[in-house]
C-alpha cells in the first residue's frame, strides 16, 4: 500500500512568536523553524506501517517556500521514501493546500493519506478534512490508532469525552492526534541517507491549482495581558482570597 | 443575510457549546436557523427552539444521523447551504470534524475558532496557541465558521418559541461505519462546561496521584483536566487535555496543580476568570497568568486545600 503524508513547516513550537511592528503578521525572519509536531506524528505512523510490512512506499508532500525542502528532508530522514515540494511564495491557506494535495493524489494514487490534525501556527485544523471532501473519500480526524485491513481500516478517534471507533473504506484521509505514536529522533546516518532520496519541486500552476488566499488578514495583535497576580503564603490565605476577594467558592 | 447554526446534541439535550454558538450567531444580526441532525432527536429539536434568538429549527431525523459522522453531516449541511450566508458550528470535536468538509465542498475558506465578530465578513481568531489574535476578512459567498465557545456567553434573554420543520435527509454515504464509543465515565461536569476546573501536570508524578485532584474536584463540583505533559506521560487520557490542541476552557476558577505553564497549555486556559497555581518551582511560567499562587509541594498543599473547603 502506498501512503501519502502531508507535512508543514512551522515556527518551532518552543519559540515565542512576535507580532511584526506594522501588525501585518508574525515575525518569521531568522526564527527557528521545524516540522509541525502533528505532521511529525503522521510521518512516524507511515514509517511504522512500512516497517510492519503494511506500507510499500511513503511519499511526503509539502507546499510553500524553497526552504520547505528541509521539512521534506526531515521526513525522509525519519523514513519517507521520496518528497514533493509544491513551491510557492504565496501564504497558502488550507483550501489551497487541499487542492494541491488532490492534484498530487490524482497522479500518485495513494491508498491512504496521513496528515497532522492541525498546524500549530495557524491552528486551523482543516486541511485533512478538506482533502477528504475534495476526493469524496472517508475521513478520520484526531486518530490515536489506525489499522488497515484489506479494503478498509479500523480507526480510533479522540473525541470530546473519550474515544470513537470507526471502520473507514480505503482510500481515505486520516489526521494524527497526539497519542498515535511518539516520533523517533532522526540519526545522523539517516540524515545523510535522506539527502540522496528523490525530491521533486513543482509549481502549483503545473498542477493547475490556484493557490490565491481566500481570507485576507487585516491585522494581527498580541492579546491583552492578564493583570499580575499575587503569591500567597499558605493554603489558609488561598481559601480566604477565593472566598472573600475573588468570590468564586 | 441568513444564518445556519449546526447543533451539537445527544438526541435528547443540546451540548452547551450550541447555545454559545447561537449567541455568536446573534451578533451577526440576522435570522438564525438551527439544524438538528440526529435520530429520534425531537427532544433536542424542541430544546433548540427554546434558545433565545433562534428563528427556526430544521430537523433531519434518520438512523444514520444517530452519531454525527463527518461524511453524512457535511453532505446534509451542503444540501441546504444555498439558503444561507453564514454557517456556524462550535469549534469542539464535533464541529472541527465536519465543518472543513462543508467548506471544501462549497469551495469556500473556513474561518476556524473565531473569538470575535467585527462585521458580517470580518472575524477575530487566535493563532499561534492564542499568543496572537488575527483579524481576517472573508469575501466568500458563504462564510463557514467554527466558534470558540468560551468567547461567547449564552444569551440570558427569555426562552424562544421557534417552530420546527423537517428537511430532506441525504442518503448514508456508506464510506464510514460507526463501531462504538468508549467514553470516560465520570459523575463530574464536562471540561468544556465546568464552572471550576482542577488540572494536573507532570508534577503529579503518576496517574494514581490524580486521586488527590479528584478529591479536591469533588469538593468543588469541578471537572478534572490535565496538561499535555501529563497526557504524554500516560497519567490520564487525551480527553483530559487542556491546551492549544486539546480543549479550550474558560471557567470561573481554574486551579493548575504541578503544571509548569508551557505556552501550549496557557493557550487553553488563560481566559479563565480566576487562575490559581500550585507549584513548588518558584520560577514556573504558570505564575505569570495566575491571580493567586502558592510555591508549595502539591502533595502537601492539595490535601490541605481539600480539607479546608
Amino acid at each position: 500500500m502506498k501512503v501519502l503524508v502531508g507535512v508543514k513547516r512551522v515556527v518551532d513550537p518552543n519559540v515565542k512568536v512576535r507580532v511584526k511592528a506594522d501588525g501585518s503578521g508574525v515575525e518569521t525572519a531568522n526564527i527557528k523553524m521545524a516540522i509541525n509536531p502533528f505532521c511529525e506524528i503522521a510521518v512516524e505512523q507511515a514509517v511504522r506501517m512500512k516497517e510492519a510490512g503494511i506500507v510499500t512506499e511513503i511519499l511526503v508532500v509539502t507546499v510553500g517556500l524553497p526552504q520547505c525542502q528541509e521539512t521534506l528532508r526531515t521526513a525522509m530522514a525519519m523514513g519517507a521514501d521520496r518528497g514533493i515540494l509544491v513551491e510557492t511564495d504565496v501564504d497558502v491557506q488550507p483550501l489551497a493546500v487541499a487542492k494541491v494535495m488532490k492534484a498530487i493524489i490524482a497522479k500518485e494514487n495513494p491508498q491512504l493519506v496521513i496528515m497532522g490534525k492541525q498546524a500549530v501556527d495557524n491552528d486551523c485544523n482543516q486541511t485533512g478534512q478538506m482533502v477528504a471532501a475534495l476526493m469524496g473519500w472517508p475521513q478520520a480526524t484526531h486518530i490515536s490508532k489506525v489499522e488497515p485491513a484489506g479494503d478498509h481500516a479500523e480507526v480510533t478517534r479522540e473525541v470530546d469525552g473519550g474515544l470513537e471507533t470507526l471502520t473507514i473504506k480505503l482510500p481515505a484521509v486520516v489526521t494524527a492526534d497526539l497519542r498515535l505514536n511518539e516520533p523517533r529522533y532522526v540519526t545522523l546516518p539517516n540524515i545523510m541517507k535522506a539527502k540522496k532520496k528523490p525530491l521533486e519541486v513543482i509549481k502549483p500552476d503545473a498542477l493547475g491549482v490556484d493557490v490565491t488566499p481566500r481570507l485576507t488578514t487585516l491585522k494581527v495583535v498580541e492579546p491583552a495581558k492578564r493583570g499580575s497576580g499575587v503569591k500567597l503564603a499558605d493554603v489558609a490565605e488561598l481559601v480566604n482570597k477565593l472566598k472573600n476577594e475573588a468570590k468564586v467558592i | 443575510m441568513a444564518i445556519l447554526v449546526i447543533a451539537e446534541h445527544d438526541n435528547k439535550q443540546l451540548k452547551t457549546g450550541t447555545t454559545n454558538t447561537i449567541a455568536a450567531a446573534a451578533k451577526l444580526g440576522a435570522d438564525i436557523s438551527v439544524l438538528v441532525a440526529g435520530h429520534q432527536c425531537a427532544e433536542a429539536a424542541a430544546a433548540a427552539g427554546k434558545v433565545p434568538g433562534v428563528t427556526k429549527v430544521l430537523v433531519a431525523d434518520a438512523a444514520h444521523y444517530v452519531v454525527p459522522l463527518a461524511e453524512n453531516m457535511a453532505a446534509l449541511v451542503v444540501s441546504i447551504a444555498d439558503k444561507f450566508t453564514h454557517i456556524l458550528a462550535p469549534a469542539t470535536g464535533f464541529g472541527k470534524n465536519f465543518m472543513p468538509r462543508v467548506a471544501a465542498l462549497l469551495d469556500v475558506a473556513q474561518i476556524s475558532d473565531i473569538s470575535g465578530i467585527e462585521s458580517a465578513d470580518t472575524f477575530v481568531r487566535p493563532i499561534y496557541a492564542g499568543n496572537v489574535l488575527a483579524t481576517v476578512q472573508s469575501k466568500d459567498k458563504i462564510k463557514v465558521i467554527t466558534v470558540r465557545i468560551t468567547a461567547f456567553d449564552p444569551s440570558t434573554a427569555a426562552a424562544g418559541t421557534a417552530g420546527s420543520e423537517n428537511v430532506a435527509v441525504v442518503a448514508d454515504s456508506g464510506l464510514t461505519q460507526f463501531k462504538g464509543h468508549e467514553l470516560t465515565k465520570s459523575a463530574r461536569p464536562e471540561l468544556s462546561a465546568a464552572r471550576v476546573i482542577v488540572s494536573g501536570g507532570r508534577g503529579m508524578g503518576s496517574g494514581e496521584n490524580f486521586k488527590i485532584l479528584e478529591a479536591l474536584a469533588d469538593k468543588l463540583g469541578a471537572a478534572v483536566g490535565a496538561s499535555r505533559a501529563a497526557v504524554d506521560s500516560g497519567f490520564v487520557t487525551n480527553d483530559y487535555q487542556v491546551g492549544q490542541t486539546g480543549k479550550i476552557v474558560a471557567p470561573e476558577l481554574y486551579i493548575a496543580v504541578g503544571i509548569s505553564g508551557a505556552i501550549q497549555h496557557l493557550a487553553g486556559m488563560k481566559d479563565s476568570k480566576v487562575i490559581v497555581a500550585i507549584n513548588k518551582d518558584a520560577e514556573a511560567p504558570i505564575f505569570s497568568v495566575a491571580n493567586y499562587w502558592l510555591v508549595e509541594d502539591l502533595f502537601k498543599a492539595v490535601p490541605e486545600l481539600t480539607a479546608a473547603l
